[in-house]
């Protein structure tokens, strides 16, 4: 995937990491290394292991087995302290009884830095990070918007090794989140910054990542850019989790595929196969044995069901074309590059 | 890097100086250390010293030393050498036979451990600490690992070595062997158990006086605490707020006033006596003394307890269910008893166990007022400070008192837990509880009137009765005699000197309250914030551990404390370190709750924000964590600092000559029959107390509460989703 003369350096990695609580196991056997001045994502329903991966990052919990690489340094039982690390709180965290400035001063403080240059360190940050004026606030007296970004200058003060985002835009406006990410993933970039983000939001994870890591119940259940994850989903579960999918179960014989009134070229084996193919490559056109089910108008396209071959499929459709009505008999049309084999 | 081997190397520097330089022993010398010692007459202190060499060549040499497979087995090793040959070597010579063989100077005895085996017990502890930390103990949180570590090795020394010590004494015979018969035979005897009382006019035994007397005040105060928490809770009865404010006299009174001030009323020579007796043409009788009298005095002692506990329950049943049963056309009466009542009972239950909890470990009141009538706390006192000193059947007395307490907290917390569906929901709002049939309100303010009356009485008598002539002859004129008895003192050429007889126990006692208040709110504030911050193994245990030692009551710790500790290797009795010590360890569970609590309230992230930009475990405490929870801190400081002050029960078994406190001085001056003095000095104590407790708010509290509830707001705005 990368270009071999491009030379990176691994900033994280997790070598068989695994994590109990108890008898339950929050992170099952972890392998994955990220590179520096990536962005990698952890995405995937809720309880999967997201936090929990992050905070073993941060040293706010130590593995149960298994290895954890910073920088080439083995930290497995480092404590959070003792890990160059920055992290932004879903909750932000900021100290109610320090000011903004005296917020981002307490890091380079607690290394070591003078008071006047920790304060000076913080200026730079908060200027560059639009908070100039705000210095001498309580963060009781900053809008939400403005406390993220107060808790991010606070994780990128002291040029961290890797920069951890919890859910960071949970408790944002859902207005104002599609600009905060684009800030966030703008500022990582900027600042060559290696970054870990969870979240749970597949269409945020699409949106920011270099990489999106997909966890199911403690498990990588894939690795990839967004495409790959997209385009070419491993499982069921991926396809489904990441965009909508029609997941088709039926059989392939020399290399058709027959199954839900469709019969399509794959390739592969023969035997029982499903198919995974996203609403919007599917096209309708009238006459046919499918009949549409339903139709919804959601402003920028059309969404129908359409039942063929006794199945129930989405299908997505943009506007402008002809409105088809319940009832109405269809033919449906798969791009065939929008086809994917799974298992 | 470089900070990270600086502070590992602190235990180890600490280890090699103690070992090395501190005297090892008591009042011994520098360099009479356990090295110094071991290679003159206490060789057994040499394998301690080798240890420690050991452990810094170690150190030196490896690289990541913390976390070599050596450091773990040689840190132990050395505490267990340390504590072995502490137990192992008494002072007059060896408790275990054989050692002679081995250390023929062992026959000579040692003294109690000094500077130098406290500092290098410290010192392993934090070694062994470092180690757990280095193998992923308390997140490998250094300073965590090191509180935990060091508060269980306290609470161990502290709390469960004298109980167990306790019972090994109830288990020796004459001749100080261990043995079974001893115990059964005082155990079962007729002392306790006798009931001579239902059929002559001997007394019975003593744990069926103690009984009797906890159930009998337990259901008198619980009676009182309803009737004044439905008075406040359901119906428009006027006096709220100086209901409230009574509740709060009895924590700042010491235990024993109320006894005196009835014995100045009711007493042979009493102000109601003498009246009535002259009315009336009877003999003045000694009736108030022996189980009446206590029972008077626990009474109006418990009963604001049982009113703060009933008036929770109170005002957490919802008063929709009341009104329902009122609209569905149920009379009061039915209401109060089908609805009202049922919901009430597990309160009832709690203020009950409370009381006869706290009737259980009351010295003061039975030790003024109890006349013949013997109850445990009592009996174990003049078991050991009275002519027929006899610690076995001391010991045994306090682990009868100490099983009947934890059989109470025992039912407590099996029946609360089950009957906790008293909140049905939020709290009643104003003016809509239903209100309570005609009877119920008549009876309630028959059982309140005398009580408040009382109640008044009591306290004008402890406020003024110190400064009038002679109270109990009905003297009123006004003197500052007793005063100036206790509290004498003259300005003259060598500066301010103090006569008065009182002086010595007041300052000892502000000595010693100052010292312990914030040792205790450290220790309560710097558990509660491990057990609810803090990821390690034995957390439960722990936590259990640590609220253990509030359900001992104060004449069992006093006597587990005097048979621990009079003998090395830590022989404190007679110091004021053993005062310090005991109150820390007894009021710790309280600054606990108060920091748990507080810290319930405070979104954990904070603290890993300031982790994760570098701060260790005691930045963190310190920047963050105590900044936000100073009310607890408030609470914890004020309450560890008032219960030192007023506190009798364990105290009367460690004071000596040299450090008497203020309450075992009054008791003194009570068993001497010098009321008015003793009032006077309860009267400047209570005055004294609210004066420190004034000057606490102004230093901790005030700077900064105003602050904390503006920005109380800002976590709760952040988490709004
Ligand atoms: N401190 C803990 N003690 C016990 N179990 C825990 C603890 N923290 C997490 N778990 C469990 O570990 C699993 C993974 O939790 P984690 O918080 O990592 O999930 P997540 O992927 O972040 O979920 P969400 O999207 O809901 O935040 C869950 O089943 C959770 O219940
Ligand atoms: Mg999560």
């Amino acid at each position: 995937m990368k270009d071999i003369d491009s030379v990176t350096e691994t900033a994280i990695e997790f070598e068989g990491v695994i994590k109990r609580y108890g008898d339950a196991v929050a992170v099952n056997g972890l392998n994955l290394s990220i590179q520096r001045g990536e962005l990698v994502t952890f995405l995937g329903p809720s309880g999967c292991g997201k936090t929990t991966s992050l905070r073993l990052i941060a040293g706010l919990e130590l593995p149960s087995e298994g290895r954890l690489l910073i920088a080439g340094r083995d930290v497995s039982r480092d404590p959070a302290s003792e890990r160059n690390v920055g992290m932004v709180f879903q909750s932000y965290a900021l100290f109610p009884h320090l000011s903004v400035l005296e917020n981002v001063a307490y890091g380079p403080s607690i290394r070591g830095l003078k008071k006047a240059e920790a304060h000076d360190k913080a200026r730079t940050i908060l200027d560059q990070i639009g908070l100039g004026g705000l210095h001498q606030r309580l963060p009781s007296e900053l809008s939400g918007g403005q406390q993220q970004r107060v808790a991010v200058a606070r994780a990128i003060v002291q040029q961290p090794d890797v920069i951890l985002f919890d859910e960071p835009l949970s408790n944002v406006d859902a207005k104002l989140r599609r600009r905060v990410r684009s800030e966030i993933r703008a500022l990582q970039q900027e600042f060559g910054l290696t970054a870990v983000y969870v979240t749970h939001d597949q269409e945020e994870a699409l949106a920011v990542s270099d990489r999106i890591v997909v966890m199911e119940k403690g498990q990588i259940a894939q690795v990839g850019t967004p495409e790959d994850l997209y385009e070419r989903p491993a499982s069921a579960f991926i396809s489904s989790f990441i965009g909508d999918a029609n997941l088709i179960a039926g059989r392939v014989q020399s290399s058709r595929f027959t199954g839900a009134g469709l019969d399509l070229p794959v390739s592969g084996n023969d035997g029982p196969a499903s198919l995974s193919i996203r609403p919007e490559r599917i096209a309708l056109a009238t006459g046919g044995t499918a009949r549409i089910e339903s139709a919804t108008y959601l402003g920028s396209r059309m969404e129908y069901g359409v039942i063929s071959g006794g199945m129930s499929l989405l299908v997505s459709r943009p506007i402008p074309e002809t409105r088809l009505e319940p009832g109405a008999a269809v033919h449906l049309q798969i791009d065939p590059a929008g086809v994917i084999r799974l298992d | 890097m470089k900070q990270f081997d600086r502070a590992s190397f602190g235990w180890l520097g600490l280890l090699l100086f103690s070992v090395l330089i501190l005297p090892w022993y008591r009042g011994g010398d520098f360099g009479a250390s356990a090295l110094g010692e071991g290679l003159g007459t206490q060789p057994w202190l040499l394998p301690i010293a080798v240890s420690a060499v050991l452990l810094a060549g170690l150190a030196l040499t490896v690289d990541d030393w913390r976390r070599h497979v050596a450091i773990l087995p040689l840190s132990i090793a050395g505490l267990v050498l340390m504590t072995l040959q502490g137990f192992a070597i008494g002072l007059n010579g060896p408790l275990i036979p054989g050692i002679a063989a081995i250390y023929p100077t062992a026959e000579q005895g040692q003294s109690g451990i000094g500077l130098g085996g406290l500092v290098t017990g410290l010192a392993f502890l934090g070694l062994i600490s470092d180690a757990l930390a280095a193998r992923g103990f308390c997140r490998g949180e250094r300073f965590a690992a090191a509180c935990v570590v060091i508060i269980v090795a306290l609470l161990s020394l502290f709390v469960f070595f004298p109980i167990i010590k306790l019972g090994t004494a109830a288990f020796t015979d004459a001749e100080g062997a261990l043995a079974i018969t001893p115990f059964l035979t005082r155990i079962s005897g007729a002392e306790l158990w006798g009931l001579a009382c239902l059929t002559s006019r001997y007394s019975c035994g003593v744990v069926i006086n103690t009984v009797v007397l906890g159930v009998l005040s337990a259901a008198f105060a619980t009676g009182l605490g309803l009737a004044l928490a439905l008075l406040v809770a359901r119906t428009d009865f006027r006096l709220k707020r100086t209901l409230r404010a009574i509740s709060i006299l009895p924590i700042i009174t010491p235990p024993f006033v109320v006894g005196v001030a009835i014995i100045v009323l009711f007493g042979r020579s009493g102000v109601v006596t003498a009246e009535v007796a002259d009315w009336f043409g009877v003999r003045p009788g000694r009736w108030i003394y022996g189980l009446p009298g206590i029972l008077l005095a626990q009474v109006l002692a418990f009963t604001p307890v049982t009113f703060l506990v009933l008036l929770g329950t109170l005002e957490a049943i919802n008063p929709t269910l009341e009104e329902a049963s009122g609209t569905l056309g149920a009379k009061p009466f039915v209401t109060f008893r089908k609805i009202t009542w049922p919901l009430l009972r597990p309160g009832i239950a709690a203020a009950f166990l409370l009381a006869f909890i706290e009737s259980l470990a009351d010295f003061g009141n039975p030790i003024v007022l109890g006349g013949g009538y013997d109850v445990l706390s009592t009996k174990i006192f003049f078991a050991v400070v009275g002519a027929q000193y006899d610690l076995g059947n001391a010991a045994t007395l306090a682990i009868v008192l100490l099983a009947l307490t934890l059989a109470a907290f025992w039912v407590q917390t099996r029946w609360l837990g089950r009957a906790s569906y008293v909140t049905v929901s939020g709290r009643s709002d104003a003016g809509l509880a239903a209100p309570v049939p005609r009877w119920v309100r008549v009876a309630a303010i028959a059982a309140v009137v005398p009580f408040v009356v009382f109640t008044l009485a009591v306290y004008t008598i402890v406020l003024f009765g110190g400064f009038v002539t002679d109270l109990g002859r009905l003297d009123l004129t006004p003197t500052v005699s007793h005063i100036w008895t206790a509290f004498s003192f003259e300005i003259g050429a060598e500066g301010l000197r103090l006569y008065g007889s009182a002086w010595d126990s007041l300052i000892t006692t502000l000595w010693v309250s100052a010292l312990s208040a914030p040792l205790t709110m450290g220790i309560g504030i710097l558990t509660a914030w491990l057990v609810m911050r803090q990821d390690f193994f034995g957390r439960r245990a722990f936590e259990f551990g640590t609220m253990l030692s509030f359900a001992i009551p104060g004449t069992v710790v006093g006597v587990s404390y005097i048979v621990a500790f009079n003998v090395p290797p830590v022989d404190i009795t007679g110091t004021m370190v053993i005062l310090v010590i005991c109150f820390m360890f007894r009021n710790m569970p309280v600054g606990m709750r108060a920091g748990m609590a507080a810290l319930a309230q405070i979104d954990r992230s904070m603290e890993e924000a300031s982790q994760t930009m570098g701060a260790g475990g005691a930045r963190t405490l310190r920047d963050v964590v105590l900044p936000l929870i100073r009310p607890a801190i408030f609470t914890a400081l004020v309450y560890s600092f008032v219960t030192a002050m007023t506190a009798v029960s364990a105290v009367i078994f460690l004071v000596s000559a040299r450090h008497n406190m203020a309450t075992a001085y009054i008791m003194g001056r009570v068993e001497n029959g010098e009321y008015a003095l003793a009032i006077a000095y309860s009267a400047v104590l209570m005055i004294v107390m609210i004066a420190c407790v004034a000057l606490i708010q102004f230093a901790v509290g005030h700077r900064n509460l105003g602050r904390r509830t503006e920005l109380q707001g800002a976590p709760a705005a952040q988490t709004a989703e």
